[in-house]
C-alpha cells in the first residue's frame, strides 16, 4: 500500500514555470512512474501553454477538472505560497505538498485556520516532500538513494532524512514511504499524523522517526506510539548541542523558554518505548536491531 | 529580527498602546537634555541593547535629579552590560532611553508568541510581573493565563477583559487593560511579530494601565513586506560573523568549540555538531550552506570559519541531493587556494555526483582527510583537532 502517495496518484505542480518548479517536475517525472503521475501545471498567467508536454492551467480547479489530479506540489515563491495552498484546499485536492521555504508564519496561521474541517491534507511547508520508492516521488529528494521496502521514515529535516535513508540502505532495508514534514513551526501533518498512517499501512513493518529541537511534536507522537502503535519505532533527535535561544536554520528549530530540548524529547520517547540513539550515524543499525 | 525597546514603543504608540513618554539618546549631554525636555523630577535611564534581563544587569536605573541623569548616563554609555541573555562577554551599550518616572502601584506580565500546538498566536498574562517570568513559567505555570487568539476575529473585548480580571487588575482598569491588550495583538498581527513582551505592564496609583517595557521580535520571513521594520535594524547589536554570513545567504551561528562544520541542511548540520560532541570534540559553529550552494558560497563559508582563532579542524559533511558533490568539491578546492588553510580538513561527501566530487578533491593536490561516512568523519575530525591543538601549543 504505502502511505499518502503511490503510482495511482495524479499530481499537478503549482509554480511549474519557475526555475525550481521546472527542474524538480522534470526530475520527478523521470523517477519510476513519474511520466504517468505528473499530469498538470498551474500558472494563472500562462494557461494553455505547456511544460515539456505537461499542460498548464490558470487555476487548480481547472487543472483538477481537466486531468483528474488529486495531489498538488507547490514551488510558488514565499509571498504567494500560502495563497497557493488555499487554492488547492478550496479545490478539494486530497493532498498538498508545499516545498516552498520562507513563508511568513502569519500567512500559515491563516491558511491552517481555513483548512479546519476541510478534506485536504498538507505536508510542509519548507519540506523535501514525499517518496514511495520505485513508484513515485513528489519533491526534491534524490530518488536514486531510495529503494522499495518495508520501513517508514518520517522526519522534519531534508538532508538528515537522506542520511537516514542511506543508513537504512546500508543495512539492506528499503522504505515503504519517506515523508519530510518540514521544519516550520506552523505546518500540516505532524509526526503523530504520519505515524498513525504508518500504523495502518500493511506494507510498513517499522518506522524511523527523525526529529529536531523545538516544539513538542515528537513528544506528542511518542505518547501516541505508547498507547496505539503496533510496530517498532526508533528515533533520533538533532540538536543536543544546540544552544538555547538560537535559531538553527529551520524556523522551528529553536529552544525557547527551556522547552523543546533534544534531551527532553529523547527522554519522553524512551519512556514511551521508542528506541532512540544519540548518535546520528547509528539510525540504520538501531532500526535493523528491532526487526526479528 | 530584533529591535530596541524605544523603537518597539514607538510602533506600539502608533497602535494606541499607552507608554511613558521617553526620548532615545546617544550621548550624555543628549540624555540630560532629554530629561529636561520631559520635565518632572524623576526619570528612568535605560540601556538599549537587544538582550533582555537589563534591569538585573544594572541597565535600568532611576534618577531623581538631572545630575543623577548625567551620572547614570555616563556610567551606562559604553559599559558592557551582562545579562542572562547576553552571554558572559555582555553587550556594549551605545544607546540610552530616558523616560519619565511613573508612579507604579502594581506590575504584571504580558507576552505574545506563536504557539505551534494550536497554530495560533498565544497571549500570556500573569500577575507575576517585573522580573523572572521564566521562573514563573517553570515553577508555577498555573499563574500564567493563556488565550489562543482566533486569527480571523482577533482578540475580542470579552476575552481581553477576562484576562485583566484573571491577573487581578481592579475592575476600574479593565477597560483600559482590554484596549491595551487588543492594541498589542493588532500590532503583533500587522507587523508580523514573532514575539511581543510587555514586562512589566504597569498599573499606576490612579488606576491607569501602561506598557513600561516593550520587546518585539519579527518573523524574518515576513520582512520583505516591512521595510519600515528593516530600517530599524541596529547592526551594532548583531554578531559580525552572522551579518557576513547573511550577506552570503549562509546560516551561521558561532559556538564555543574548535571544530568548524560546513554542512548542507539544518537538520544534518545539527546532527553533525551532535556527533562531534558525542565523539569527544566541540563544534566551533553551526553552518548550513543551504540547497543552492555555489563554489563562491563555499569559499565564503571557509573564510568565515577561518576567522575563528580557536579553529583546530574543519569538517565538511555533505549529503548531495539538489546540491551536487562536485560543486562542493570545487568550492572546497577554490577556497583552499584563496585562503590559507591553516587547519586539517576532513571531508565526507555522499549523494549526487559523489564520485566526481571525490575525484576533484583527490586530483587537487590538497591535503584532505577523506571520510567514508558520518561516524568516520566525526572521529577523524576530533582526532585531527586534538593533534592540531598539540602542535599549536
Amino acid at each position: 500500500m504505502s502511505i499518502l502517495i503511490n503510482q495511482d496518484s495524479r499530481v499537478m505542480t503549482q509554480g511549474i514555470t519557475g526555475k525550481t518548479g521546472q527542474f524538480h517536475t522534470r526530475m520527478c517525472r523521470e523517477y519510476a512512474n513519474g511520466s504517468q503521475c505528473f499530469v498538470a501545471g498551474v500558472n494563472p498567467r500562462k494557461p494553455g501553454e505547456d511544460f515539456e508536454g505537461i499542460p498548464v492551467f490558470a487555476t487548480v480547479k481547472e487543472a483538477k477538472e481537466a486531468t483528474g489530479a488529486n495531489v498538488s506540489v507547490i514551488y510558488v515563491p514565499p509571498p504567494y505560497a500560502a495563497a497557493a495552498i488555499d487554492e488547492a484546499v478550496d479545490a478539494e485536492l486530497d493532498l498538498v505538498i508545499c516545498i516552498t521555504e520562507g513563508i511568513p508564519v502569519r500567512d500559515m496561521i491563516r491558511t491552517r485556520y481555513k483548512m479546519l474541517g476541510k478534506k485536504t491534507r498538507l505536508i510542509g511547508p519548507n519540506c523535501p516532500g514525499i517518496i514511495t520508492p520505485d513508484e513515485i516521488k513528489i519533491g526534491i529528494m534524490p530518488g536514486y538513494i531510495h529503494k522499495k521496502g518495508r520501513i517508514g521514515v518520517v522526519s522534519r529535516s531534508g538532508t538528515l532524512t537522506y542520511e537516514a535513508v542511506a543508513q537504512l540502505m546500508e543495512q539492506g532495508l528499503g522504505q515503504s514511504t519517506c515523508v519530510g514534514i518540514g521544519g516550520d513551526p506552523v505546518n500540516g501533518l505532524k509526526h503523530i499524523d504520519v505515524m498513525q498512517l504508518f500504523n495502518e499501512d500493511d506494507e510498513t513493518d517499522a518506522v524511523l522517526m527523525v526529529g529536531e529541537i523545538g516544539g513538542t511534536d515528537e513528544e506528542d507522537c511518542a505518547r501516541w506510539v505508547k498507547a496505539h502503535m503496533r510496530k517498532p519505532v526508533v528515533g533520533f533527535i538533532a540538536g543536543v548541542t544546540a544552544p538555547s535561544g538560537k535559531r538553527m536554520g529551520h524556523a522551528g528549530a529553536i529552544i525557547s523558554g527551556g522547552k523543546g530540548t533534544a534531551q527532553e524529547k529523547l527522554a519522553v520517547m524512551e519512556e514511551c518505548g521508542i528506541k532512540v540513539t544519540r548518535n546520528p550515524a547509528e539510525m540504520g543499525k538501531l532500526l535493523k536491531s528491532t526487526l526479528g | 529580527m530584533k529591535i530596541h525597546e524605544y523603537q518597539a514603543k514607538e510602533i506600539l504608540r502608533q497602535y494606541g498602546v499607552v507608554t511613558p513618554r521617553g526620548i532615545a539618546c546617544f550621548s550624555v549631554d543628549d540624555a540630560v537634555k532629554a530629561a529636561q525636555s520631559l520635565g518632572g523630577d524623576t526619570w528612568v535611564v535605560k540601556a538599549q541593547i537587544y538582550a533582555g534581563g537589563r534591569g538585573k544587569g544594572g541597565g535600568v536605573k532611576v534618577a531623581r535629579s538631572l545630575a543623577e541623569v548625567r551620572q547614570l548616563a555616563g556610567d551606562m554609555l559604553g559599559m558592557r552590560l551582562v545579562t542572562h541573555q547576553t552571554g558572559p562577554d555582555g553587550q556594549t551599550v551605545r544607546r540610552l532611553f530616558i523616560e519619565e518616572g511613573v508612579n507604579i502601584a502594581r506590575e504584571y506580565y504580558v507576552g505574545m508568541v506563536v504557539d505551534r500546538g494550536s497554530q495560533r498566536v498565544c497571549l500570556m498574562a500573569s500577575a507575576e510581573g517585573g522580573v523572572d517570568i521564566e521562573q514563573v513559567a517553570v515553577q508555577t505555570p498555573e499563574k500564567i493565563h493563556k488565550v489562543y487568539i482566533d486569527p480571523i476575529v482577533g482578540l475580542i473585548d470579552s476575552e481581553a477583559r477576562a484576562v485583566a480580571g484573571k491577573i487581578g487588575m481592579p475592575d476600574v482598569s479593565w477597560n483600559e487593560a482590554a484596549a491595551l491588550l487588543r492594541n498589542l495583538y493588532q500590532t503583533f498581527d500587522d507587523k508580523d511579530a514573532s514575539l511581543l513582551e510587555i514586562n512589566p505592564l504597569a498599573l499606576t496609583a490612579d488606576h491607569h494601565v501602561l506598557a513600561l517595557d516593550a520587546k518585539m521580535n519579527f518573523d524574518d520571513n515576513a520582512l520583505f513586506r516591512h521595510p519600515e521594520i528593516v530600517a530599524l535594524r541596529d547592526l551594532d547589536e548583531e554578531e559580525p560573523a552572522e551579518i557576513e554570513a547573511a550577506q552570503h545567504d549562509l546560516s551561521y551561528i558561532p559556538l564555543d568549540g574548535n571544530i568548524g562544520c560546513l554542512v548542507n541542511g539544518a537538520g544534518l548540520a545539527m546532527a553533525t555538531m551532535d556527533i562531534i560532541k558525542l565523539y569527544g570534540g566541540n563544534p566551533a559553529n553551526f553552518l548550513d550552506v543551504g540547497g543552492g550552494a555555489t563554489a563562491e558560497k563555499v569559499t565564503a563559508a571557509f573564510k568565515l570559519m577561518l576567522k575563528n582563532p580557536k579553529l583546530a579542524a574543519i569538517l565538511v559533511n555533505i549529503f548531495g541531493g539538489i546540491m551536487k558533490c562536485d560543486v562542493i568539491a570545487e568550492g572546497v578546492v577554490q577556497a583552499a587556494r584563496e585562503v590559507q588553510l591553516t587547519v586539517p580538513l576532513v571531508v565526507r561527501l555522499e549523494g549526487t555526483n559523489v564520485q566526481i566530487g571525490r575525484r576533484i578533491l583527490a586530483d587537487s593536490g590538497l591535503v584532505v582527510i577523506s571520510a567514508d561516512n558520518m561516524a568516520d568523519a566525526a572521529q577523524k575530525a576530533v582526532n585531527a583537532a586534538a593533534a592540531h591543538g598539540q602542535i599549536a601549543s
